[in-house]
């Protein structure tokens, strides 16, 4: 840090309390809009100096839950911590939390420096100190010569830095961040994806991140909430939400993958069968917390990353175990990306699976009308009661 | 270009916007260039070039800047015009903040009785407005005896008759304005710790100020210019277009005119690109 | 305390523009519709009736003059239309970047140029000793100085020129707005220029065509200075019956009942105008 012994009263308390190795904490927030309940019931912990992430689709009350943090919106009950310290009565301009706005919101008027500037004047910071503070942060996001540029001459991604700047030096005790690169085109996003979780090892700041983009959240988070209708389906690490979620929802969300409706057909706790609307037969493990029983409606889903293509001229290769689930088709057409290449493959019920490919270029290379066989363990279908 | 003009249309097309620009400029030519002949008459023949009509302090030729009435028309003009600026910038700000950050019932309803006085004939504002304040006055005088000058035809009643219908221009030039201006500015400015008072007066007025200073000064012209609500609400304090059209009827036309017609077409085309810069976005959004 | 500053900060806003529109317009109307229904029938002695209405329905005059202002106007108005459509459109899509700015510019700065002026240059190019009447004796063309002035054409011409600016500026913003790639597409799609030009471009110019024919009939329909000082005092337009009988005949009442007519009548043609386009006041005028 600068040095600058800033907020002496804030490292007092810090020391005073108990549940301090928690920056933000939410205790059942829950708020409603007229008949429609945004957030119900939410709660979260996290802890000092981690990049936690809320994904979900818009209109999941993740904004909400944000601008409940940042003091915009009260919450009709619940509970908001800051540092252990609720903060529910505390007007936004009390708060020491900051916020990095969708479209940034700088100051138009004002030039670099002034944007950045603004909250320590507000906050009555002596003008000499001010010019050190504001000349330190610059250096960190490594920007230290654009002080008098005015914004409309700023790139997208200087612009991103120095919103994010304009709150760090306040030394915020959370940063919160509603999709910030929604704006950005994709190659500065991918750039700044990077960029966002290297700035926040150096601010060494709890940050708070919104998205509906399940990437951006995955690649820079610790930890991930998932949300939807105003509810939180899983908190995990991005692999946990992968590998293993929770809920439907969760799988569908995070990642792509094939999804079959169906019922199960047997049922021994673990691995199951299941019929789907379409009539095929597929094994596969139950997932969740849910306890699938014979009947039961089932979503199967499967990632394409686990589904085997095989030509059918190779018979070579045997059919190994029964676990496995084995369908054939035809492929329909291939999805070229480098090493991240699909094959889209119609089966003999109708449907269509995605299944992941080597395409090396070769002429041994699978082509559209192909006839295959595509291939997964049944642990790999991930079944959830719906 | 998604036109594909045949060359002899397009040059016809030309030739009818430059006969346009002739007929748009002619009169105002007409009016500002008689002011430097040198005759008594604004007519041809041209008799050489003066500037007695503006600088010459004896008659026959006596110049705009020695002529007391016309002096004294201008200042009148002036003082109402900047009384209804400010005024009409005042209230207009209010109704802006009012109807784009206000919720209300029956706001639509609102918002069209606030466009209306711009539709409504400048004759009829100022007859009703002659008409309410006379009736109050004559009232008040046969009760309590007391006669409220300020309520008779005088320069108050030009200022409240030129601000009914200018608050209309100066509320839609202002409203347009706050229209879009981004409110997460405002909040970001909570956010980073300033009060209500410190986001408005640092964040949202230097926002809105191009718009306010823009509309200031259409309404410095328009009130400037105004004639017919003017007309009937004019006491002893006659303002500069009151005083020209009197010169006119009772004199006939002199090169007097012609000076003060060029002085006032310079002085409001160069307000009109001052209020014309200031609107322009610097940010390029 | 946060709805309690917000209700109050509503309050403070709503109340310079409730003492606006109530002290300035709607009292002052109600008071010249009661004024217009009193007659005077002996000093200080009033009687309330519709006198002064029955008076103007019987004496042709009055009533022809109405017509004819409402007539004229509305001519003034089309005429004002058809020549400005075609410049702002020159101006909105066909001029290169750089000459739109500055014709644009041309357009704007004269747009406060006071009606007193331009009628005033009208009368040095037109009278009998004006610049085109003593050019063309010069030129041999005629041989007798015209008098251009006193007749219903220049009438016309001065009013189209008062109000056209009140026309072009509105379109040009409206048309400018538009996409070029709409055009573009119309074309791409098979239109020739006239169905382009209707079914594409006048429809999404129609606020701003609405706009620009109701700021610009009200102006013509309002005019004083225009039609006196081009028609002569035989112009007949209909505020000058209002002033004549304010000023000259200081018959208050009755020129409270003319003020109240031309209102009315001014109001019902623009509603129907806005009926017959589809269009609103909050769509049209409030949004320029």
């Amino acid at each position: 840090m600068s040095g600058a012994p800033s907020f002496p009263v804030n490292c007092v308390a810090q020391h005073m309390e108990t549940t301090a190795e928690y920056d933000l904490e939410c205790i059942s927030v829950s708020k409603k809009f007229g008949t429609v309940q945004a957030v119900d019931d939410v709660s979260l912990t996290i802890p000092k100096g981690s990049f936690f992430s809320i994904l979900g689709p818009s209109g999941c009350g993740k904004t909400t839950l944000m601008r409940m943090i940042a003091g915009f919106e009260h919450p009709n009950s619940g509970d908001i911590r800051i540092k252990g310290k609720s903060v529910v009565n505390t007007p936004p301009n009390k708060r020491n939390v900051k916020m990095v706005f969708q479209h940034l919101a700088l100051f138009p008027m004002m030039n670099v420096f002034e944007n950045i500037a603004y909250g320590l004047r507000c906050g009555g910071v002596p003008a000499s100190e001010i010019e050190t503070r504001v000349k330190d942060v610059l250096e960190r996001i490594a920007l230290p010569d654009v002080a008098n540029r005015e914004i409309h001459q700023l790139s997208g991604g200087q612009k991103q830095r120095i919103a994010i700047a304009r709150c760090m030096v306040l030394k915020p005790d959370v940063l919160l961040l509603d999709e910030p690169l929604g704006a950005l085109d994709l190659k500065l996003r991918e750039a700044m994806k990077i960029e966002l979780k290297l700035l926040q090892h150096q601010f060494e700041t709890t940050f708070l991140y919104i998205t509906h983009d399940q990437s951006e959240a995955l690649v820079m988070s610790d930890n991930v909430a998932v949300m939807n209708s105003g509810k939180f389906e899983q908190i995990g690490t991005p692999q946990n939400l992968y590998h293993d979620p929770a809920t439907a929802f969760v799988a569908g969300f995070v990642g792509d993958t094939n999804r079959w409706a169906g019922k199960a057909t047997s049922s021994n706790g673990s691995v199951i069968k299941l019929e789907t609307d379409t009539g095929r037969q597929v094994s596969g493990a139950a997932r969740g917390t849910g306890k699938i029983s014979q009947g039961d409606k089932v979503t199967a889903f499967v990632r394409p990353e686990h589904i085997t293509a095989e030509k059918l001229d190779k018979k070579s290769r045997a059919q190994t175990a029964a676990a496995k689930n084995v369908i054939s088709g035809t492929v329909e057409s291939l999805l070229f990306n480098g090493a991240n290449s699909r094959v889209l493959v119609r089966d003999q019920s109708g449907d269509l699976v995605e299944a992941e490919v080597v395409l090396t270029g070769g002429s041994q290379d699978m082509k559209p009308g192909d006839d295959v066989t595509l291939n997964w363990a049944a642990q790999q279908t991930m079944c959830f009661v719906t | 270009m998604a036109q594909r003009k045949n060359p002899a249309i397009l040059f016809g097309y030309r030739l009818y916007v430059l006969a346009f620009f002739i007929f748009l400029a002619a009169p105002l030519l007409a009016a500002g260039l008689f002011a430097f002949n040198d005759s008594l008459f604004p007519t041809l023949p041209w008799r050489g070039f003066t500037l007695n009509w503006f600088f010459n302090d004896t008659e026959p030729q006596l110049g705009m800047f020695h002529d007391r009435r016309l002096l004294r028309g201008l200042y009148y003009s002036s003082i109402i015009a900047i009384m209804v600026s400010v005024l009409s910038v005042f209230v207009g700000t209010c109704n802006a903040f009012l109807f784009v950050r206000g919720n209300f019932p029956a706001k639509n309803f609102f918002y069209i009785l606030m466009v209306i006085p711009l539709v409504i004939p400048g004759v009829i504002l100022g007859i009703s407005i002659l008409v309410l304040a006379s009736s109050m006055a004559n009232s008040v005088e046969n009760a309590f005896d007391i006669d409220l000058g300020m309520l008779r035809p005088g320069i108050f009643l030009v200022v409240l008759g030129q601000f009914s219908f200018i608050t209309t221009i100066t509320s839609l030039v202002i409203t347009a304005r706050l229209k879009k201006f981004d409110e997460t500015m405002e909040e970001a400015a909570f956010n980073l710790g300033a009060s209500r008072i410190r986001v408005l007066r640092t964040v949202t007025l230097p926002f809105l100020f191009p718009a306010m200073f823009a509309a200031g000064i259409v309404s410095f012209l328009v009130s400037f210019e105004n004639f017919n609500t003017t007309l009937f609400l004019v006491g002893s304090e006659a303002p500069l277009t009151i005083t020209m059209y009197d010169r006119m009827v009772k004199v006939g036309s002199t090169p007097v005119l012609n000076a003060v017609s060029f002085f006032l077409m310079v002085g409001s085309a160069l307000l009109a690109l001052l209020s014309i810069v200031a609107q322009r976005d610097k940010s390029g959004t | 305390m946060q709805k309690d500053i917000r209700r109050l900060s509503l309050i403070l806003l709503f109340t310079p523009f409730a003492l606006w529109i109530v002290l300035l317009i709607i009292l002052p109307h109600i008071g010249m519709v009661i004024l217009s229904l009193r007659e005077k029938v002996a000093p200080r002695v009033y009687e309330y009736g519709l006198a002064n209405y029955i008076d103007f329905i019987n004496e042709p005059i009055y009533w022809n003059t109405l017509l004819r202002t409402g007539m004229m106007s509305l001519l003034v108005t089309t005429l004002a239309l058809l020549i400005g459509f075609p410049i702002a459109y020159y101006i909105a899509k066909i001029a290169g970047n750089r000459t739109r700015g500055a014709l644009f510019l041309l357009c704007l700065i004269p747009l406060w140029v006071s009606d007193l002026i331009r009628a005033f240059g009208w009368i040095l190019l037109l009278r009998e000793t004006g610049v085109v009447s003593s050019t063309l004796v010069w030129a041999g063309i005629i041989n007798q100085p015209i008098e251009f002035l006193y007749n219903d054409v220049t009438v016309v011409v001065g009013l189209v020129y008062t109000v056209i600016l009140f026309m072009i500026v509105p379109l040009v913003s409206t048309l400018d707005g538009m996409d070029n790639s709409m055009i573009e597409a119309g074309y791409n799609l098979g239109g020739n220029g006239p169905t382009v030009l209707r079914r594409i471009i006048i429809p999404y110019a129609m606020p701003g065509i609405v706009a620009g024919c109701i700021v610009v009939f009200m102006l013509t329909a309002g005019s004083y200075l225009t039609p006196i000082l081009l028609g002569g005092k035989n112009s007949s337009w209909f505020t000058e019956q209002i002033y004549d009988q304010f000023i000259t005949r200081y018959n208050w009442e009755s020129g409270a009942a003319f003020g109240f007519l031309l209102l009315a009548f001014t109001s019902i043609v623009v509603w129907l105008g806005l009926k017959l386009s589809g269009q609103t006041l909050s769509t049209t005028v409030a949004k320029s």
